[in-house]
């Protein structure tokens, strides 16, 4: 299937903006960096996080510890579909007790998240889990919600969207995606 | 998702397939490392091993695998079964298909089970094991343990040392080497090599002393004293000083040089206590990898929309 931009809905300084922005969020409603950690799921959603973590520690001098998640296996869909590439989950800190932060490129369906909340909990019992996206575009299937959002970006489920990122694309950018007219 | 429905030999499996299940098996291998060792991955799937010939080591493994994917994992072992009141396999098989299982993991005395199984079962087969023929999982653990401790598998030299001739073990890594660019070489006795050495596909050798420098691995086999139709060679302790892994061969290797078992271990025959327990040896490495790299087989045979019965 075709896909071609139809718009850009965030360029490299809006993206550099918005996590600034998120960083001071979190640490607001946390009260600082002393209990978080960010789990980001693999792919972007760990770049995302690793990017928070250097703003967090720009802002409050804290190293907070990072983690990168895959969701393969806890998939609601593995009878009818595989990833490709499996990546290895890495948790290098304690999950009990702790306010984890869950981080990803773009929040649609929920059903990634849902997936990353039982993969969490498989590593102890956090105090809270809460989640940072750069894109949200609604069409959640699940009763989730993020709490800290770069974009809220109204589309259309036909659509997509395509955050790039410099370290996996070799640019930063967030565009909607429409398929071309042959596919449509 | 793999190119295959079931993994019967090292045929079945491309250069992409291997690499597949290495990677996914890397990633379960964290699995086993964590407190909770337990995915809800295969949940409502079903697993049956059927084992028709005594194994506990590898029986074990698959029914860890099958239970921390969260499938359901029965064992259907010789001596419970059926098969003693003289129920054919043919038979086993259909009673299985009747229960609607969705992977069927078999051992069998004799080559071509699985195949066989294959024919008249909806399921996927895994062999886990056929007579003196091949033993797929068993090499692809090997080839994990291999990566995981020298770095690559493109360009290793592997001796496989002994009872190359009622080895399924040696039937099974041979292919599995060659199809990702390392180089076997089977090393045994006369008496214990098949009858056309040359046509297994690997360099062949009648002594270890001669090709031991050029090895990054050596993969000792048991000696299968059971499968033997009388005794190989004059005694033990004749093959244990022409054959045998111990330490003063061991330092006349390479110093990165490894040393596997697929177990269970012949001490002081194939390889002596010393060499068994030290730091070279990955006989427990190659163990642990094992429920990784089946939980890797299960998961690629199973998921994916084209799991044939199982979808």
């Amino acid at each position: 299937m075709g896909y071609r931009v139809k718009a850009e809905v965030m360029d490299a300084s809006a993206i550099d903006r918005a996590l600034t922005r998120i960083a001071h969020e979190i640490l607001e409603a946390n009260k600082g960096a002393g209990n978080i950690a960010l789990a980001g799921i693999l792919t972007r959603g760990a770049y995302v996080a690793q990017r928070l973590a250097e703003r967090i520690k720009r802002i409050e001098g804290a190293e907070v510890p990072v983690g990168s998640i895959d969701i393969s296996f806890y998939r609601d869909d593995v009878a009818t579909h595989l990833n490709p590439e499996v990546h290895r989950t890495d948790v290098p800190f304690d999950v009990e007790g702790r306010d984890i932060i869950l981080v990803d490129d773009v929040l649609y369906t929920g059903r990634t998240i849902r997936a990353a909340m039982d993969a969490i909990m498989d590593y102890g019992r956090p105090c809270s889990v809460q989640l940072a996206v750069l894109v949200d575009r609604g069409h959640r299937e699940l009763p989730i919600r993020a709490d800290y959002v770069g974009k809220n970006v109204p589309t259309s489920r036909k659509e997509r969207v395509k955050v790039a990122l410099t370290e996996h694309d070799g640019n930063d950018s967030a565009a909607i995606l429409e398929q071309t007219e042959e596919d449509a | 998702m793999l190119s295959c429905k079931h993994i019967m030999t090292m045929d079945d499996l491309t250069p992409d397939d291997i690499i597949a299940i290495l990677d996914t098996a890397d990633s379960f291998k964290e699995v086993n490392e964590r407190r909770i060792k337990k995915l809800p991955t295969l949940r409502g799937r079903t697993i049956v091993n059927l084992f028709l010939e005594p194994s506990t080591r590898t029986r074990t493994s698959f029914e860890i695998a099958a239970k921390r994917l969260s499938a359901d994992g029965i064992n259907f072992a010789a001596s419970a079964s059926a098969t003693v009141k003289g129920e054919s396999l043919r038979d086993t098989a259909a009673t299985l298909s009747a229960m609607a299982c969705d992977l069927v993991v078999v051992r069998h005395k004799y080559a071509g089970a699985p195949q066989m199984l294959a024919e008249c079962m909806d399921a996927h087969i895994v062999n886990g094991g056929d007579g003196i023929h091949q033993h797929p999982t068993q090499a692809l653990l090997d080839l994990f343990t291999m990566r995981e401790k020298l770095g690559r598998l493109e360009g290793l030299t592997v001796g496989i040392v002994g009872d190359i001739c009622h080895s399924r073990v040696a039937g099974s890594l041979v292919p599995a080497l060659r199809k990702v660019g390392a180089r076997p070489i089977i090393i045994g006795p006369p008496t214990l090599m098949p009858a056309r050495p040359d046509i297994m596909g690997a360099d062949v050798a009648y002594s270890l002393d001669e090709v031991l420098p050029q090895l990054d691995v050596a993969y000792m086999l048991r000696v299968q004293f059971e499968r033997a139709a009388r005794m190989p060679f004059p005694s033990n302790r004749e093959y244990a000083r022409f054959y045998g892994m111990n330490a003063t061969r061991l330092a006349s290797a390479r110093p990165e040089m490894i040393v596997m078992h697929p177990g269970p271990m012949n001490r002081g025959v194939e390889i002596s206590s010393e060499v068994a327990d030290s730091p070279r040896s990955h006989v427990l490495d190659q163990v642990n990898a094992g429920v990784a790299v089946r939980m890797a087989v299960m998961y690629l045979l199973l998921g994916g929309a084209d799991s044939g019965a199982a979808a």
